[in-house]
């Protein structure tokens, strides 16, 4: 199946879950990261039983914070 | 070297301002060529903390614009945060969520709210860089 993956294409198995997506494309500091599918934040809890289906867009968001 | 346009600075130094007493934040794109960035556009983003002392990027703005870098072929350059009664420079918590380190980040400071002041750093572990920050 076909993934957009921050705007680029690419081919999965079927039944791929975000967990192992973000294995695949080596997402470094995965505590930082917020995922959206289709542009729908999904929960860091459900990352290894959310799976994705053909034409899925997703994006990853780096927590970006501070303080004084 | 990093630079920013005089009107880029002033539209993030009023929109620091319009936010006080909380800090300010968003991000930066634009241009990277060899070891200079340009920056082409200062995303003002909402700081969903709504504190003085803290900012996280609201992540649906984060999503927006990181969609519209890409149509407006833009490179994600950094971030940039005010602090409203502290000096230009990381603080701990700072060093603490920076995750890359070639990531630019600017910070202002309004502790003199004439006298505006925006260093950009570069942040790897518990330590910080200052670079080069070029207003044209």
């Amino acid at each position: 199946m076909k993934v957009i993956v921050a705007g680029e294409a690419k081919e999965f198995k079927e039944g791929l879950t975000i967990a192992e997506l973000i294995e695949l494309e080596e997402v470094e500091t995965p505590q930082y990261v917020t995922v959206s599918v289709n542009d729908e934040f999904v929960e860091s809890g459900a990352f290894g039983s959310a799976t994705l289906s053909d034409g899925d867009s997703v994006e990853f968001l780096y927590f970006m914070g501070g303080g004084r | 070297m990093i630079t920013i346009s005089a009107k880029d600075y002033e539209n993030l130094v009023a929109h620091a301002k319009s936010e006080l007493p909380n800090e300010a934040c968003g991000l930066i794109a634009g241009t990277i060529t060899e070891n200079n960035k340009e920056i082409q556009k200062v995303y003002l983003l909402t700081n969903i903390d709504k504190s003085n002392e803290h900012f996280s990027l609201d992540p649906k703005e984060q999503l927006a614009s990181i969609k519209d870098m890409r149509a407006n072929g833009l490179s994600p350059l950094g971030n940039w945060h005010s602090h409203p009664e502290t000096p230009s420079r990381p603080s701990d918590e700072d060093k603490r969520l920076a995750y890359d380190s070639k990531a630019s980040y600017l910070i202002l400071s309004l502790m003199d709210k004439d006298n505006p002041v925006l260093n950009s750093f570069h942040i790897e572990g518990n330590s910080s860089t200052k670079e080069e920050l070029i207003i044209k």
